[in-house]
């Protein structure tokens, strides 16, 4: 289903904040047209990661890699015109536009216009906002969100503001997806929904993507393979089973069998 | 642009160029002028402010930058009116990147500080070392291309009015384009207009740069049709009165901030008649202004007629 070749190359991250090691030589590759899940309990630098791979931070040491090509501390906007994309954790939508206008946006990147020439076109609706609305819609249609074009996307119930936020995301045309917890927030049938659409979007899109969350039976359901993060390290790599399997991951998510024993230092 | 959008535009002017025949006072086309001035500053503050969501409390700089640099170079370097209009508005440019550079680490409040802090500094600039200093200076040309030059109120007023059409032509289409949406997208996140591959900072540069070109335009309207200039007129207070037109008229929509400089500007002349209660009244009605209508006038007319219109549709 999905090649050998790497994608992304995330190589000896380091990041601190302050004094605190947010992420210690992580090392993670996605394969192109992989599912790859990132999980770990609160806290393990997930979001960190995925705001590093997305520019948002600046990594201390260490490497990115997408396509072969170096993007570590790059600005924001650059990265996404490299073909990653993204998601956010607390959905960032243009609560005040409608469900079209975000997806509208979104084609921006691919379709750049320049700013004070913009006032210049004097026909009614130029032929590229035409193809942009066409493709919106279009899109909508694709996740479902096609009788809501003209709805304020902040109006719509949490579930749909998520599919519409990837479906941003799918906009920019990207190469790779970054989901931030996607299912947060979502009832069950919501989630099995999001599910699907995350699978479509590899199998018709060929796209590639990159998720953290907390929801188990996602993760197991959708992934092709799942990385652990713990305490800012990597500390399991494989296949859903694999990882389920792994004792490392059970201690990091449940903790050691034996009882804590008299003189056990906690900060061990 | 819409049709619609293109059918207002069409309507406002043709009446805003009727006017001038049923109006035989120089004092009433004179208020005429000013709130068309006014207007070109309210335009640009309504792009940076009502779409782009950056509040700016520094735009009388840009207007005093717009009257002093064209005025100098009239004055005392012999350039032609037109050239240096242009002049300042390049001067007006490079200002603008100077202010915007550090305002883009702020927000809100603290970049309306930063704003007002900027329109301060270019004020006390033209007090110390501006021709006169705070009691200004005079003769400047009236505007003129190819020998002929723009004197009475009635020319003055057309040709005033003609660049607000040019400009409000261009800021309707600027707003309704592409570049329209993504400010409007800026306004409410620009974390997410990063992720998507916007560049910031860049577009607020832009932004900043295009509402600094409209007030110098106009500042430099106003001083060749005054022929005199002081500092005075480019305090704080002209900052804050063009927020005041854009914040009333309704800072979502262009219209909003030609109603607001029109209705601002032509308001303390109607009230002369309270004499010395005149700014008691003045403040009064704009404090129920902002308390009735908080969109501003224009949405809330426009949603008015589009109630009755879609009255009319629901009959048939």
């Amino acid at each position: 289903m999905y090649g050998v070749i790497n994608l992304l190359s995330i190589k000896g991250v380091f990041k601190n904040f302050g004094g605190l090691a947010a992420l210690q030589n992580v090392n993670l590759n996605v394969r192109q047209g992989e599912i790859k899940a990132l999980i770990g309990p609160n806290g393990a630098g997930k979001t960190t990661l995925l705001n590093i791979i997305s520019g948002i931070h600046r990594l201390d040491k260490g490497e990115i890699l997408f396509k072969d090509e170096k993007i570590n501390n790059l600005p924001p906007s650059k990265i996404a015109n490299k073909g990653i994309s993204r998601t956010f954790q607390h959905v960032e939508l243009f609560g005040n536009m409608t469900v079209l206008e975000n997806i509208m946006v979104g084609f921006y990147a691919r379709n750049k216009t320049s700013f004070f020439m913009d006032g210049f076109k004097f026909s009614f609706i130029t032929d590229s906002e035409k193809k942009i609305y066409k493709k919106s819609r279009e899109f909508l249609e694709y996740v479902k969100l096609g009788h809501k074009i003209n709805e304020i996307a902040l109006n719509l119930p949490i579930g749909e503001q998520r599919i519409l936020e990837i479906a941003r995301a799918l906009a920019t045309e990207p190469g790779l997806i970054l989901l931030d917890e996607p299912a947060a927030g979502l009832n069950i049938r919501e989630t099995r929904e999001l599910g699907e659409i995350i699978k479509r979007i590899r199998e018709e899109l060929g796209i590639t993507i990159l998720l953290v969350e907390h929801d188990m039976e996602l993760v197991m359901n959708i992934s092709d393979s799942v990385a652990v993060l713990n305490f800012g390290e990597i500390i399991a790599d494989g296949t859903p089973m694999e990882v389920q399997k792994n004792r490392d991951v059970i201690v990091a998510y449940l903790g050691e069998e034996e009882e804590v024993q008299p003189g056990y230092n906690v900060n061990t | 642009m819409k049709k619609e959008d293109f059918m207002v535009f069409i309507v406002f002017f043709i009446f805003v160029g009727l006017l001038p025949l049923f109006i035989e006072s120089n004092y009433a086309l004179t208020i005429g002028i000013f709130s068309g001035i006014n207007a070109l500053v309210a335009i640009g503050l309504c792009i940076l402010m009502g779409y782009a969501g950056q509040v700016s409390l520094g735009q009388a700089g840009f207007y005093g930058i717009g009257a002093y640099v064209s005025s100098i170079l009239s004055v005392y370097y012999g350039f032609p009116v037109i050239l240096g209009i242009l002049s300042a508005m390049i001067v007006s440019a490079i200002a603008a990147v100077v202010l915007a550079v550090p305002a883009l680490r702020l927000k809100g409040h603290y970049l309306a500080v930063a704003t007002l802090g900027f329109g301060e500094i270019i004020y006390v600039i033209l007090n110390e070392w501006g021709p006169g200093g705070p009691s200004g200076f005079g003769d400047i040309p009236h505007f003129n291309i190819a020998g002929y030059s723009i004197q009475t109120t009635k020319e003055s007023f057309y040709f005033i009015w003609i660049i607000v059409a040019i400009v409000m032509l261009y800021s309707i289409n600027l707003t309704k384009s592409n570049t329209g949406r993504i400010l409007r997208a800026m306004h409410d996140s620009d974390t997410a207009c990063e992720a998507i591959g916007i560049n910031v900072p860049l577009l607020k540069i832009k932004v900043f740069i295009l509402s600094a070109l409209y007030a110098s335009l106009a500042g430099s309207l106003y001083s060749h049709y005054v022929t005199f200039i002081s500092p005075s007129s480019f305090s704080l207070f002209y900052s804050i009165l063009i927020l005041m037109m854009v914040i009333v008229g309704g800072s979502k929509n262009l219209w909003g901030a030609v109603a607001g400089a029109i209705v601002i500007t032509v308001l303390p002349e109607l009230l002369r008649k309270f004499q010395e209660l005149d700014i008691l009244v003045y403040g009064f009605i704009l404090t129920l202004t902002l308390m009735f209508f908080r969109k501003g006038l224009v949405p809330i007319i426009s949603e008015k007629i589009k109630n009755v219109r879609g009255y009319k549709f629901a009959k048939h």
